[in-house]
């Protein structure tokens, strides 16, 4: 395979050809050190970059050659947010107040990517302890979307997502408190998808809000997440909240889903509140292409009303920064990470104030403040309180649409990527481009996002959401695959095809150095 | 919402000294304005979160998940104190400290 | 504060009625933490580690680690429920007490707020005089206890002045139960000595369960007194102050006698009580005000989103209720039966707090009488002069080897009572301890005879006396042969020997 094959291949292609002894990880896994070493000074979607990943590979390849088993991704390259603890590299969660800091432990689902033997390249962007939806909030400078460097790659995971639809590595592990998996990858053209919570170990996962923080994978293909959350999925007595479920396959059902008829019967469930105001002209249209499509292979599509889906944002930022104002409360300069001494010295309460001052940023200081607010005395049961309620009547729409369907579809994200700076001074606006991904979070549910077309408005990719009653994580990479596969037929390839960043574009956005070859 | 009105200067100071965050003048300003936004936006949770509506804190129910009580793997006190900023070899190391032990 | 400005303790009773409450921390026994699985430094197993060895990621709050709970934890805090009488909670949460400091890894403790695990229970106090008193329990909570803090620099290694401070994580997450009294009225004179009995009772329902070691000072287990003045026939509660730091059972007494009459004094001056928190000083017997907590005004509880509700089934509890050991109270009635002590007897040691020492003493073999004796004659005078609880001094099974080195004939009593003073020096079991000192009884008669032939030599005239049957005339050759063996032979033996020397 070509250098340009061997970054553009999907993951589960790469696994087949590595299995097949037609390619070594060394070689899969150098191509991707190229492309990064090429594209990502400018791209920006890693913090850290490996220095073991070759030799993390050569051992693949030595204990492959040996007959070891061999799990099926093996030898594949996996980037890694940067909110996940690993040992052998830096976790800063893209803020000052961790820079250098290295883990003494793995985080579960990185430790179960080194049991089954993928090679960890380095480590995506991301906003600020994952409190954004650009990365303009990281405090080591923002991503850029592959598709248009003046644009936003999404957020928090915008790394994640921007590595794997440039093409710098072929899967991305990210993280989903209100859509930080979903909305990166409707705006890159790349999969995402949020497990159920509780699928997915959190322990070792940098906490933003725990009661809605999910782990899981990013991809350019629906049956890659599937692979990707069949290595790291599963009970981890170290999460409390983990469900000690026995999963099925996520491979074989995206694979089912990919045949033909897979579509037939399923009752999808268009949400009211998910499809009209607010979102972008060409969002709209591509997201009734998709169903018009779903329709024609079977699928019976019925109008589904959430009526308190109006509230989620709402609620959703009560409970984010409440967990959260306590959740970072660790970051006081005494275990780990900055201390700034104040001039002459201080007190250790005055060193805390200084510390955090200087080390956490605008927005993860607004979104504390908040929180510290909503837990207050006196305050609790009007913000907090209240917000738990709706949560309560947000599970209850969930329960009543799955009464009636069996998947529900919406655009996954509101608009097509923004210029950076568009949102930045203005919070609530840029709240709301969660506005279809939150939901999800705060009952709890699975949710998958893939790409659905480009905005004819302005050439960038869309996104479109599907969402299945708990635990049903299967049906979402059955149906998935099928829609996926029903769209790259008609548009002639996968989408990412079309990307000024393909390896094989004709004009790349990035003149890639090509120096070496 | 009377009892939640637009929050003033001085109570966000006193909020970001709960939070141990210090703000400049500047910050300060700018965050109170910010909040007072968030918060008259979000406040409208509590118009449908009525007394006969209970509260979600896990998105999916459960309950006495336990751990046996055997010692697992711990960490070197190398590993433990190899993020500290400021250690004796054995301890990690603070400033005076002024308030009391809670 | 001076002494001068203390109430007389009976003035102070004429004119106000003191009301109590307690919060008592107890730390669990079990092998490792409450959410984590480090090694618990309050199980003795693991109490002499070295600073920062007994962490996991979760004990230091690294970012990314989680709590899981600890399933003994939770079944030593219901039966601990249990045996206070309370009402366990079929569903009950964890909730997180949200404050900075640097002893707290993650900046929030992981307690109970609304949910505790047990509540409404009581427990029978006895008093000196007899007079049983029943302390009401509000709340016992499933806990985190913090690391703990060294100060360095400054003259007293106190916080205040220090130049800065170390912390060690290994207590962090250690499992405490926090049990809350309701409001205790009507205790009145027998105020100071009811928040002795109680915690003192408390004590011995946690050995009794065998949760935990409960050593006070080790800070097994700890009492935070709450003392307020109510003006008699006002009808008014007082405004409250809450001691800490009391590290003995002693100290506990002492501590609100002290608030008593402090309080007393300000009320009767016109002045006023002002709501804080205090410290024991345990060396000058006196009080201080804590620092004012900026942040507890405002701990912000919410329920902990990483950890689930805690459901005990009915079963659970109802199987842990069968499995309570005898109530403390029913056990003593036991004990001094067996015992065979009269009722005066046995309140010397139960109000001395040495039931348990007492207990382990005499089934480490040691004679009821022998062991009573002992801990509370000659260990308890040294525990007074030092002021710690005797327990602290030496353990019963050495009690029990001195006891037995005794019956022996090893050693004397008085040389007993020097090696007491080794062993509680730290110079090993009472037998190295005789053997490090050489303080074994000369039971060598060829010694013993060749000492009483030097002294027979000095005074010739004495065996003619025995002879002539002026027997207590041996007394001084007994003397002389006492002193030339340092006092460690049997003085009967001696004598013994004198009497055949002369009648041979």
């Amino acid at each position: 395979m070509s250098a340009h094959e061997l970054i553009s291949a999907t993951a589960s292609v790469l696994a087949d050809r590595l299995a097949r002894g037609e390619v070594s990880s060394v070689e899969v896994t150098q191509a991707h050190l190229d492309r990064i070493a090429a594209v990502d000074g400018e791209l920006h979607a890693f913090l850290h970059v490996s220095a073991e990943a070759l030799e993390a590979a050569a051992a693949v390849d030595r204990d492959r050659a040996g007959g070891a088993a061999m799990s099926p991704l093996a030898g594949v390259p996996v980037a890694i947010k940067d909110i996940l603890c690993t040992y052998d590299m830096p976790s800063t969660a893209g803020s000052r107040i961790l820079e250098g800091w290295v883990p003494p432990y793995d985080a579960t689902v990185v430790k179960r990517l080194r049991e089954a033997r993928l090679v960890p390249l380095g480590k995506t962007n991301l906003d600020e302890f994952a409190m954004g939806s650009s990365t303009e909030f990281s405090a080591y400078g923002p991503t850029l979307n592959p598709w248009d460097l003046e644009r936003i790659p999404g957020g928090s995971g915008g790394g994640s997502a921007a590595a794997v639809s440039a093409f710098e590595a072929p899967l991305a592990l990210g993280s989903d408190t209100g859509g930080s998996i979903r909305q990166p990858a409707a705006v890159t053209g790349s999969v995402g998808m949020k497990p159920t919570y509780g699928g997915v170990s959190r322990y070792g996962a940098i906490a933003l809000a725990s009661s809605l923080d999910q782990v899981g994978p990013v991809t350019r293909s629906v049956l890659d997440a599937a692979l990707l959350h069949d290595v790291i999925g599963g009970h981890d007595p170290h999460d409390s909240t983990s469900l000690t479920d026995a999963w099925p396959s996520f491979a074989d059902a995206a694979r089912a889903g990919a045949r033909e008829g897979a579509l037939k019967g399923v009752k999808v469930g268009v949400i009211k509140q998910l499809s009209g105001e607010g979102f972008q002209a060409g969002v709209r249209g591509r997201f009734a292409e998709a169903l018009a499509l779903m329709e024609a292979a079977g699928a019976e599509l019925v109008e589904v009303s959430a009526p308190h889906f109006e509230y989620a944002i709402d609620a959703y930022y009560l409970i984010l920064p409440a967990e959260a104002s306590s959740n970072l409360a660790k970051f006081d300069s005494v275990r780990f990470g900055l201390r700034v001494n104040p001039p002459g010295g201080g007190t250790v309460e005055d060193v805390m104030a200084a510390t955090r001052g200087a080390g956490l940023g605008p927005e993860v200081k607004r979104r504390i403040i908040l929180g510290t607010y909503a837990l207050s005395a006196g305050y609790y049961d009007a913000y907090y309180g209240s917000a738990q309620k709706v949560r309560t009547l947000i599970q209850r729409d969930f329960a009543d649409a799955f009464a009636e369907v069996d998947v529900l579809v919406s655009p996954a994200a509101p608009t097509t990527a923004f210029k950076f700076g568009e949102k930045i001074d203005d919070p609530l606006a840029m709240y709301l481009n969660d506005v279809a991904t939150i939901p999800a979070n705060l009952a709890g549910v699975p949710g998958i996002g893939l790409p659905m077309g480009l905005a004819p408005e302005d050439g960038l990719p869309t996104g479109i959401q599907f969402m299945a009653p708990v635990r049903e994580d299967a049906r979402l990479y059955r149906v998935g695959a099928a829609l996926e596969a029903l769209l790259e037929s008609s548009w002639g390839g996968p989408i990412l095809r079309q990307s000024p960043m393909h390896p094989e574009a004709e004009s790349n956005a990035i003149s890639t150095k090509k120096g070496g070859d | 919402m009377s009892e939640t009105a637009a929050l003033d200067s001085a109570q966000v100071a006193h909020l970001a000294n709960l939070a141990r965050i210090e703000l400049s003048p500047d910050e300060l300003e700018k965050l109170t304005g910010e909040l007072g936004v968030i918060l008259d936006s979000i406040a409208k949770v509590s118009e449908v979160a009525t007394p006969d509506v209970p509260a979600t804190s896990h998105p999916v129910p459960m309950s006495n998940v336990f751990r046996a009580d055997e010692p697992g793997e711990t960490l070197t006190t190398e590993q433990a104190l190899s993020g500290a900023p400021e250690h004796d070899g054995t301890r990690f190391a603070v400033s005076a400290i002024l308030g009391e032990e809670q | 504060m001076a002494k001068a400005d203390l109430m007389d303790f009976d003035k102070a009773l004429e004119l106000f009625e003191p009301v109590l409450g307690f919060e008592v921390h107890v730390e669990l026994n079990t092998r490792t933490k409450m959410f984590s699985s480090a090694p618990n430094p309050a199980n003795n197993e693991f109490h002499d580690a070295e600073p920062n060895t007994l962490l996991t990621p979760v004990c230091l709050g690294l970012p990314g680690s989680l709590p899981v709970v600890n399933e003994q934890a939770v079944r030593y805090s219901i039966s601990f429920g249990l045996a206070l009488g309370c009402q366990i909670a079929s569903s009950s949460r964890f909730a997180r007490k949200n404050y900075f400091y640097p002893d707290l890894s993650k900046n929030y403790q992981i307690s109970q707020y609304d949910e505790p695990i047990a509540f409404d229970g009581s427990v029978e106090v006895e008093l000196a005089s007899g007079r049983t008193v029943t302390v009401g329990i509000e709340r016992a909570h499933m806990e985190e206890d913090a690391g703990k803090l060294t100060h360095v620099g400054g003259a007293t290694g106190r916080i205040q002045g220090a130049e800065y401070s170390l912390v060690d994580y290994n207590r962090a997450g250690v499992p405490l139960v926090e049990v809350v009294t309701k409001m205790i009225t009507g205790a009145e004179h027998d105020a100071p000595e009811l928040a002795k009995a109680y915690v003192a009772a408390i004590r011995d329902i946690v050995l009794a369960l065998g949760i935990s070691e409960a050593r006070m000072e080790r800070g097994n287990l700890r009492c935070d007194a709450n003392v307020s003045l109510s003006p008699r026939g006002s009808g008014k509660l007082g405004t409250r102050t809450e001691t800490k730091n009391v590290n003995s059972l002693r100290s506990v007494e002492r501590a609100v006698r002290y608030e008593i009459q402090r309080q007393a004094a300000i009320l009767h001056r016109g002045g006023t009580i002002t709501q804080e928190t205090r410290h024991w000083h345990e060396d000058t017997g006196t009080t201080s005000p804590g620092r004012p907590k900026s942040d507890s005004d405002d701990y912000r509880y919410f329920p902990e989103p990483d950890l689930l509700p805690v459901e005990p089934s009915a079963e659970l509890i109802e199987q842990l209720r069968a499995a309570l050991p005898e109530a403390p109270a029913v056990h003593r009635r036991r004990l001094k039966e067996a015992w065979g002590f009269t009722d005066l007897e046995f309140q010397d040691v139960a109000n001395a707090g040495l039931l348990v020492e007492l207990e382990e003493t005499v089934a480490a073999g040691a004679a009821p009488a022998q062991a009573r004796k002992w801990w509370t004659g000659e260990i308890s005078r040294l525990a007074n002069a030092s002021s710690v609880d005797p327990a602290s001094l030496v353990s019963p099974a050495n009690v029990a080897a001195l006891v037995a080195l005794i019956e022996a004939g090893e050693i004397t009593d008085r040389i007993a009572r020097e090696v007491l003073e080794g062993v509680i020096a730290g110079e090993g079991t009472p037998a190295e301890v005789v053997e490090k000192r050489g303080l074994k009884v000369v039971s060598d008669d060829t010694l013993l005879i060749a000492a009483i032939d030097e002294a027979l030599a000095a005074q010739p005239d004495v065996l003619e006396k025995i002879r002539d049957g002026k027997v207590q005339a041996a007394g001084a050759v007994i003397g002389a042969v006492m002193k030339a063996m340092k006092g460690q032979a049997d003085a009967a033996r001696v004598r013994e020997l004198v009497l055949e020397r002369a009648n041979a």
